[in-house]
């Protein structure tokens, strides 16, 4: 478990001893040893559940452990809550985002420890700063005095970015920041945190992204089933090696072969679709048993586009046919109608998708439940029959269908999102970036199910930011660009520098 | 260049600035307009004698809608309100009497006695960990049962000069307590008209509710009900922003109170006038803009909310609408001042934003 | 930190309140006996024809409750029970003959339209929009009494079911019983009640799920309406006439029925045995508080603490980590 690297540097800035946590029954850490240096970029990998969350939540104050000690800078450090974590130097950028929706950028920057005249906050002052910190980052582009309900996701994530940084910490602790971010500005961060390290800091990421990995960190430590497996020096292990060390058993090919021959029925037909600002002119087909992938920068009509076929947007312009039959969808009810039996997977899972403090089988049912009622009254055994195929079909590993959905991990989740419209028998499944945070063992499991539903004839529509998703994944490739699709990729175009090139726009000036 | 584009931010600040205070100007213009057309109405409009009776039948609704805004940009509400106004009434009406200094104390106490309910519901919401409508909910039968046992039967003592003074002009309280050659010196005059509690009303604005949405405390109040996790994550206290803002609130509602004593020279705890204010309290604020799910708005803006309420029942009363028909009239113009938000959900283009 | 519970704790989360609300029905039936052995001499409160007199009064309050129950599953409240409650009533003395209990009952579906649309359609929040709907009523009422009480009289049908008694048992509760019955299998067996938990939960996600949220929403209103007008009809019947202000008392202590059963204030959870359970712990409360001829301050400071001190117990929220 320990590793002769790690003895190299003489004491370590951040360590853990004997950390152990337990959820009632579920131990999402087991006595763990863990540090972590100064002036190093110190990876955390492993699946979802595998006890990464827990271990930063721990760092940071969020939870306490139930035994084992947590040393900074030498000394024995208890916290009781992020207030006392941020105190002591260490600051994390957490997943989900902490930031203060209806409050300005500026307000959210400054928050813990405004600038104050005569004991009231300096809003002048507060703004200079939140300048300076954003220049830092090459945010420029964003007001300081805008809510930041009404910045895109991507902004949103670097302010966190920005709040982080004005706190000036020591450690600094990264949970999937970069997931949500685009390309661009991946980049500006990893550079950041190369600069950050270089002036001292101790800095701690997790990421499901390989190459980012790759790209920034110098240490690297798997984490599996709430334990830590190894720790090494970035480049000792190839990623192969990695990606085996994390899910503990051999995996194959990344993604499932492709289907070759798609047949030449149309599932969904889409002309001339408008909406606002956002959708122009978008025309597309899918056919029968065919995935179509989504491809451009973040926010460029994507999920507009998902969620207008779905039902959601009001006063779209254009035809929508399904299996040839010109249809008008106005909800999500009209759209899971037999005749047209949509599903999509939202975005968010948590907010969209999930019914987290509700049961397992009362998220499953959710969407199938006029299918499954005889009467006024719902079928219980047909109900309970739907439910366990729902759960054996997408594996999901769950004690019991009672249990909170909350309870599962994030991975296990998203297959209860999917398992739930599954469960209405769709011929057309719309994803919105569905393997957002997940890890890697789920993925392939996302990844193969798709295919074997593709097989089934069933068709599918899927957003991703993850371009590796788009050539692995797809039969055909829509990209988009500011609200049009640009460009459509087949076969071997569908490739890294075709989709990067037409998802910023530059095909005109490449060919 | 650089100017153009600093032109283009001047234009976003300004842009961002309008967004921001839009529900506030709205509900001002909203104000002004039914007022001066009161005002153009009423055979004695635009007088000081309209404007002091005015401004006193305001103040203690705009003293307790102050008192509800607090728990609700908070997320919270807070149902206790009126019942403390009504037991600082009570309180005050045996307390307002004597000697200055025995009324000084008095006043303090009955401020004080607000604060501390304030200060309850926030330790049984924060340390009970019970959602607050609940809370107060209980709370407020609580201080209504105090105020009952304080004051059985309405009535009470309160000593006149005080009385007379708070509720008049300023040149009222110059003459009462001589100061300013008894009101009449010539530097006086030009603000002698304005009436008491008009200057109360602004006091507790600008010395209160101000600096306390520019302190740090009220600014997590603010955070809080806006993403109270986020709150959390960023090491904001929220256990003492909480109890900061119902003490806030507490405090207002006992203001209201001492000042209903001073206009009514009694004490009546009157069950169902306490739910009347607590509705109403809650109406203000929303008219004021402040939204009811927390983080936006503010307290100006449910003064100006309480003003629009009452100018609409000043209305009924020049236009000698049929007593049986008011209640009818103030429901439906209630009820379709609320609905003005629905006009929103119209412009709504895509429907997951109405579910927010 | 919701994934922090253990699943035995998680299970007893939704029966803990209905084991103390009960426990505490058990101590106030105690306390009063005690008290009533100790000053007449006698058990009244444990005596059948009492404790069914007081559930035939509770009915009232058990009906409002259930429909009360619905909304709040919702996440949403309904403020205009009071003159819901009155306004069926005075239209059904008004109207008279058999029309009378059809009236009562469309008057409460009326308003639970009205609520509806305004909540679901419109989007306003329920607890400002129920509240000028609750205004309306009142102000209606008042233009067509003359803001006196009606001197029309509830049909012998109402009273029937108000206050006579079928083998010792009232009508009253039997009538409560059938709507509890209803509002069980609506609860738990048909896709309506899952939805309505769903949308209490996260209505985002029932919407996208396909569910109607906006009809849901409308049919709870719809019903909590009507179970309003039912108790107007009822209680006219109990008092003959309908009068003024005659709701009044059955907002605050439905809403606290529902919360002491374990209702969550916010939606999305709660049993229905415990709404129950809360209305008869109320009720008694009462009986035992006038059994003590307790004046109306101390009533009051007992019946906010009571309400505070079971929420202690099992009422707690977790605390917010994330």
């Amino acid at each position: 478990m320990n590793n002769p690297d790690e003895q190299r540097s003489p004491a370590p800035h951040l360590s853990l001893q004997g950390i152990t946590k337990r959820y009632g029954g579920v131990t999402a850490l087991d006595s763990v040893d863990f540090a972590c240096h100064t002036g190093s970029i110190h990876a955390v990998l492993g699946e979802n559940g595998a006890g990464k969350s827990t271990l930063i939540k721990i760092m940071s104050g969020v939870v306490t452990p139930d035994e084992g000690t947590l040393r900074l800078a030498g000394s024995e450090r208890q916290f009781r809550g992020p207030a006392d974590a941020n105190a002591a130097g260490i600051v994390c950028i957490f997943q989900e985002l902490s930031l203060i929706p209806d409050l300005s950028v500026a307000d959210n920057i400054c928050i813990s420890n405004p600038p104050r005249r005569l004991g009231l906050i300096d809003n002048r002052e507060q703004i200079r700063r939140a300048e300076r910190v954003l220049a830092r980052i090459q945010c420029e582009d964003v007001n300081p005095r805008s809510r930041v309900r009404d910045l895109p996701l991507s902004r949103r994530q670097m302010v966190e970015i920005a709040k982080a940084l004005s706190r000036h910490p020591s450690v600094l602790i990264l949970d999937e920041a970069t997931s949500a971010l685009t390309a661009a500005d991946v980049d500006n961060v990893l550079a950041l945190l190369r600069k950050l390290r270089d002036e001292g800091l101790a800095i701690l990421t997790i990421s499901h992204r390989m190459h980012e990995i790759e790209a920034v960190a110098d240490m690297c430590s798997v984490f599996r089933n709430g334990q830590h497996i190894e720790t090494f020096r970035e480049g000792d292990r190839s990623p192969q090696s990695i990606v085996q060390m994390m899910i503990g058993r051999e995996i194959s090919a990344h993604f499932p072969d492709k289907r070759h021959h798609v047949s030449s029925e149309k599932a969904l037909e889409v002309d001339a679709l408008n909406w606002e600002d956002r959708l122009k002119d978008i025309k597309l087909d899918v056919g029968k048993g065919e995935i179509v992938g989504l491809g451009g920068l973040d926010g460029q009509g994507q999920k507009e586009l998902l969620l207008g076929l779905f039902g959601v947007l009001r006063k779209l312009r254009g035809t929508v046919r399904i299996d040839g039959r010109e249809v008008r969808i106005r909800t999500p009810l009209d759209a899971k109608q037999a005749g047209i039996n949509m599903a999509l997977i939202p975005e968010d899972r948590k907010t969209e998708g999930l019914l987290l403090p509700m049961s397992i089988e009362d998220n499953l049912a959710l969407a199938s439940l006029q299918n499954l009622s005889r009467g006024l009254f719902v079928d219980k055994l047909a109900l309970s029959a739907a439910i366990d195929s729902g759960i054996s079909r997408m594996q999901i590993k769950a004690g019991s269908p009672q249990d909170a959905v909350s309870t599962l991990s994030g991975g296990n989740q998203q297959k209860v999102v999917i398992a739930k419209w599954l469960m209405t028998k769709p011929k057309l499944v719309l994803l919105n970036d569905p393997t957002r945070g997940i890890d890697v063992g789920t993925k392939q499991e996302i990844y193969r199910l798709l295919r074997q539903l593709a097989e089934d004839g069933v068709s599918i529509l899927i957003y991703t930011t993850d371009y590796e998703e788009l050539i692995g994944c797809c039969d055909r490739v829509a990209v988009m660009y500011d609200g049009r699709i640009v460009r459509e990729l087949q076969g071997d175009d569908i490739n890294e520098h075709n989709i990067i090139a037409s998802s910023l726009n530059m095909d005109e000036q490449l060919a | 260049m650089s100017t153009e584009s600093s032109r283009h931010v001047a234009m976003d600040n300004l842009k961002i600035r309008l967004q921001k205070n839009a529900a506030l100007f709205t509900v001002i213009v909203v104000f002004l307009a039914f007022y001066a057309f009161y005002n153009a109405n009423h055979p004695r409009g635009f007088s000081t004698a309209v404007y002091i009776q005015n401004a006193n039948e305001v103040f203690a609704l705009a003293m307790v809608a102050m008192a509800q805004t607090i728990p609700v940009l908070m997320g919270g509400l807070d149902l206790s309100v009126g019942a403390i106004m009504t037991l600082v009434n009570c309180l005050a009406s045996h307390l307002l009497n004597g000697s200055p200094s025995q009324i000084a104390l008095g006043m303090l106490l009955c401020v004080l006695a607000g604060t501390a309910c304030g200060f309850l519901n926030g330790c049984v919401v924060v340390y009970g960990r019970i959602q607050p409508i609940i809370a107060t909910l209980a709370t407020g039968a609580i201080f209504m049962g105090i105020a009952l046992f304080l004051r059985p039967t309405p009535g009470g003592d309160v000593d006149g000069d005080l009385a007379w003074a708070l509720t008049n002009d300023l040149y009222e309280i110059a003459a009462t307590y001589g100061f300013a050659e008894n009101g009449e010196a010539a530097w006086f005059t030009a603000i002698s008209w304005i009436p008491v509690p008009l200057v109360l009303l602004v006091a507790a604005a600008v010395l209160v509710w101000l600096p306390f949405a520019r302190s740090v405390t009220g600014r997590s109040v603010y955070a809080i009900g806006s993403a109270e996790g986020a709150a959390y994550m960023s090491g904001l206290s929220i256990d003492r922003a909480k109890i900061a803002a119902f003490t806030l609130g507490g405090f207002f509602a006992g203001l209201g109170g001492l000042y209903l004593t001073l206009q009514t020279s009694s004490g009546n705890a009157d069950i169902p006038q306490a739910g009347a204010y607590t509705l109403n309290s809650i109406a203000a604020v929303v008219i004021g803009g402040t939204s009811l799910l927390g983080g936006v708005g503010s307290a100006i803006g449910s003064i100006f909310g309480a003003l629009v309420l009452r100018t609409i029942s000043f209305n009924f009363r020049i236009f000698e609408i049929d007593p049986l028909l008011q209640p009818l009239f103030e429901g439906v113009v209630l009820l379709a001042a609320v609905s003005l938000g629905a006009l929103a959900v119209v412009r709504v283009k895509n429907t997951l934003d109405l579910f927010r | 930190m919701n994934s922090s519970r253990k699943r035995l704790l998680s299970l007893s989360a939704d029966d803990k309140p209905i084991l103390y609300a009960g426990l505490f029905v058990i101590l106030i039936l105690a306390v009063g006996t005690a008290y009533t052995l100790s000053t007449q001499g006698t058990a009244t409160l444990l005596s059948p024809t009492y404790l069914l007199q007081q559930l035939q009064v509770g009915s009232f309050l058990g009906v409002v409750a259930a429909g009360m129950m619905l909304v709040i599953l919702l996440g949403h409240i309904d403020l205009s029970v009071p003159w819901t409650i009155a306004a069926a009533a005075m239209m059904a003395t008004t109207v008279g003959g058999p029309a009378a209990i059809p009236v009562g009952l469309g008057v409460g579906l009326l308003v639970g339209l009205v609520n509806g649309f305004g909540v679901a359609y419109l989007r306003i929040p329920s607890m400002i929009f129920t509240l000028g709907v609750n205004a309306v009523l009142r102000g209606l009422m008042v233009a067509h009494t003359g803001g006196f009480a009606p001197q029309t009289a509830a049909t012998p049908l109402m009273q029937y079911l108000a206050v006579h008694k079928i083998g010792g048992i009232p009508v009253a509760l039997l009538v409560w019983a059938a709507v509890s019955l209803a509002i069980v299998l609506l609860l738990n067996r048909t896709s309506l009640g899952r939805y309505i938990f769903a949308i209490g939960n996260k209505e985002a996600a029932a919407y996208l799920a396909g569910v109607a949220t906006r009809r849901v929403i409308i049919i709870a209103f719809c019903l909590c309406g009507m179970l309003s007008g039912l108790a107007g009809t009822l209680l006219a019947g109990y008092s003959t006439k309908a009068y003024q202000g005659m709701g009044d008392a059955y907002l605050l202590p439905a809403i606290a029925a529902v919360v002491i059963g374990g209702t969550h204030i916010l939606g999305g959870r709660g049993r229905y045995v415990g709404t129950l359970l809360g209305v008869i712990l109320i009720v008694l409360l009462n009986s035992v508080l006038s059994i003590m001829q307790m004046p109306e301050a101390g009533r009051q400071v007992i019946y906010g603490s009571v309400i505070i001190f079971m929420l202690l117990v099992y009422g707690r929220g977790s605390k917010v980590t994330q």
